[in-house]
């Protein structure tokens, strides 16, 4: 098991004919995801990488039978292209586009009440279950099929996890990249509750970074409903207060969003955490030890 | 993007949200004919600095001539002016805004942001009005109202009434509140502002309400499609090397410690910097190379991270996804021979083409600190800077 994505997840590419999205679909075919086509407005018809294109998602979704897809537009089209798969029936809308501007992103998340779909990111790397499915940015080598779930609001950190995980030969379940926006789709809470129905995931990993109250809702989940082990590290110890930290949603504003508060609710919570990122991996092979 | 309160309350005259006559002037000469051009009794001047705080700063001056004007003008352009949000070096002021000072009869606070809990447009109104509104918040945080907007209808007239009720502005007000709330969101959503922020909203003579100060954010990922928005960044009111890293690619922002860092990825960026101060080190930076890191582009962080005088040693820390170690090795290798770093630098390579990356490290004879794991770099890189100031 895993969740959100197995390897009968029937995924397409919106944007797939451009250069990120030709490169990476060419990575998740090598990696053994049911890539199943590709969308770009104007060259249906054709084909590219020995896969249909076709000019609408709706199209796709009729020809190929899809319940995923991976979004590379430039930001610009990228809301249109999240409810345009949410129309056409898409279950799980993974959009690694960053730099989509917030109100945007605030009409997306509330026309999405109106379809059952599921957004991960945008600005994010993705997600993947190691040896079933990887959509998204991830080197697919560091992975390991195993027992830990990763949920993480940053990319490259979100590999520091994975590579750590592997190295103690516990491997992963799922990994999902929330992304680094202040308006995204899946995040902390949606994920530990999935994890924790998971049977394959015996250890949950939350990476969480400065800014927002993400981690607070998660702290306040994990408290009343998750049973599993849950292992955290919070990005940003050293960032100071009014500096935007690459991320959007990375900034301590107003004294609110620091990492001492979200160490400090997480732990009131039960979870066991880590002040260095180098010790992500050696927690959880603790917490799963004991 | 942040702009200046006198940009910010041209913005309102186009949509209608009144606000005090006002020139902004360069000059004191230009200060005393604003004053003279504006008429009446008093004046007030207000030094025009992207931080807040600057009327405890000294930044807003009243002044009862156009004599007293100029001086206040004199006093503060071409000075560094530091407020509580400046930091200690303050802010340097090139213009000031002059406008007829008002008879306040009443203060209020009105903002409209983005609510990251409810993911909604939030309206944020007070009738502690001119106060910091972080310190109304924490200490009586039951005179701040909340209005949430639905996305698919908007703001509509009713919650602009609640707030104004709320707040106690009654009568003839209570309709002038509801036009001004709208107008704000209007702008708001037209101009996709992070932030807009009255503070005070006065009740002024002949019961008027007028915008007394104006404060606004723009979103950064929108200003393709915002020119005229566009137009009113200031350069100035930037940290230069922040602009600069920005024009190559680069996310930099300059911090006070001595291990200059160099990541991919702003998540990993930050976890860096922590793992250098659990080591008893100082980062120096932070600085996001992002994806596609070129080996120009490598090139280029080590040039700004050397800029900084303070930097006694750098930790380059890449775990590539999209990003390739072999490139970003090239870029090393070309900084080290092309800038002369005298510096020590220790690298961490992991992920793609990893082993590809250490093979061009390595037969570059160049001298450097290898390090395979997060820890064993942030510790190498603090030892490092240490053994270089003994």
């Amino acid at each position: 098991m895993s969740i959100l994505v197995d390897k009968h997840t029937r995924v397409i590419c919106q944007g797939f004919t451009g250069k990120q999205g030709t490169f990476h679909s060419q990575q998740a075919l090598e990696y053994g995801t049911r890539l199943v086509g590709g969308v770009t407005p104007g060259k249906g018809g054709t084909t590219h990488l020995g896969l249909p294109v076709f000019d609408t998602v709706h199209d796709a979704v009729r020809e190929t039978g899809a319940d995923a897809t991976m979004i590379y537009v430039p930001a610009a089209f990228a809301a249109d292209a999240i409810l345009e798969a949410a129309d056409a029936g898409i279950e799980l809308i993974v959009c690694i586009t960053e730099g989509i501007p917030v109100l945007d992103m605030l009409r997306v998340k509330d026309a999405l009440n109106h379809y059952d779909a599921r957004l991960i990111g945008p600005n994010c790397p993705g997600i993947i279950s190691p040896g079933k499915c990887k959509i998204g940015i991830m080197p697919g080598q560091i992975h390991q099929e195993g027992r830990v779930g990763i949920i993480s609001r940053s990319g490259t950190l979100t590999y520091e996890a994975v590579f750590q995980t592997t190295r103690e030969g516990l491997g992963q379940s799922t990994c999902v990249g929330m992304g680094g926006d202040p308006i995204h789709g899946l995040g902390f809470v949606d994920c530990l509750c999935l994890f924790e129905q998971d049977p394959q995931t015996e250890a949950i990993v939350l990476v969480g970074e400065i800014g927002g109250s993400d981690e607070e809702a998660a702290a306040e989940l994990i408290r009343k409903h998750i049973s599993k082990p849950v292992i955290a590290y919070i990005a940003g110890v050293t960032a100071p207060p009014g500096k935007r930290m690459g991320h959007a949603g990375a900034i301590i504003s107003g004294g609110k969003g620091t990492a001492a508060e979200k160490y400090a609710a997480l732990e009131r919570a039960g979870v066991i955490t880590v002040r260095s990122p180098a010790e992500i991996g050696s927690a959880v092979a603790e917490a799963l030890r004991g | 993007m942040n702009i200046h309160e006198y940009q910010a309350k041209e913005l309102f005259r186009r949509y209608d949200i009144p606000v005090p006559e006002g020139r902004v002037v360069h000059s004191d000469e230009q200060a005393l004919a604003a004053a003279e051009d504006l008429g009446g009794e008093r004046w007030v001047v207000k030094a025009q600095i992207h931080a807040g705080g600057r009327g405890k700063g000294g930044g807003v001056v009243i002044a009862d001539s156009p004599e007293r004007v100029r001086q206040a003008a004199d006093r503060l352009i071409g000075n560094r002016l530091v407020t509580p949000q400046t930091g200690s070096d303050g802010r340097p002021v090139q213009r000031v805004l002059v406008e007829q000072a008002q008879e306040i009869a009443q203060e209020f606070y009105l903002a409209i942001l983005i609510d990251r809990v409810s993911q909604r447009i939030t309206l944020v109104a007070s009738d502690a009005g001119g106060m910091e509104i972080e310190e109304v918040a924490a200490r009586e945080p039951q005179r701040i109202v909340r209005e949430r907007v639905d996305p698919a209808v908007g703001l509509l007239d009713f919650q602009c009434r609640k707030i104004a009720a709320a707040v106690g502005l009654k009568g003839t007000l209570l309709p002038q509140a509801v036009k001004l709330m709208k107008r704000l969101y209007r702008l708001f959503r037209d101009k996709d502002a992070l932030l807009a922020e009255v503070n005070p909203l006065a009740v002024v003579a002949g019961d008027r309400l007028l915008a007394l100060d104006a404060k606004m954010d723009f979103d950064g990922n929108a200003l393709y499609r915002l020119p005229d928005i566009t137009d009113l960044r200031d350069f100035d009111e930037e940290d230069p090397k922040e602009v600069e890293a920005t024009g190559h690619g680069l996310n930099y922002i300059a911090l006070d410690g001595d291990v200059g860092c160099i990541v991919n990825g702003a998540g990993l960026a930050m976890a860096t910097m922590d793992a250098i101060a659990l080591h008893g080190g100082r980062p120096a930076n932070f600085l996001d190379v992002g994806g596609g890191a070129s080996p120009e582009k490598i090139a280029n962080a080590f040039r700004i991270v050397l800029e900084d005088a303070n930097v006694r040693g750098i930790l380059l820390n890449i775990f590539a996804g999209i990003n390739r170690c072999d490139w970003v090795a090239e870029g090393i290798v070309r900084a080290i021979r092309d800038q002369a770093i005298e510096v020590p630098v220790v690298v961490r390579l992991a992920g793609t083409n990893v082993a590809e990356g250490w093979m061009i490290m390595e037969s570059s004879g160049l001298d450097y600190l290898r390090a395979e794991k997060l820890d064993d770099a942030a510790r190498k890189a603090v030892e490092a800077v240490k053994g270089a100031a003994a």
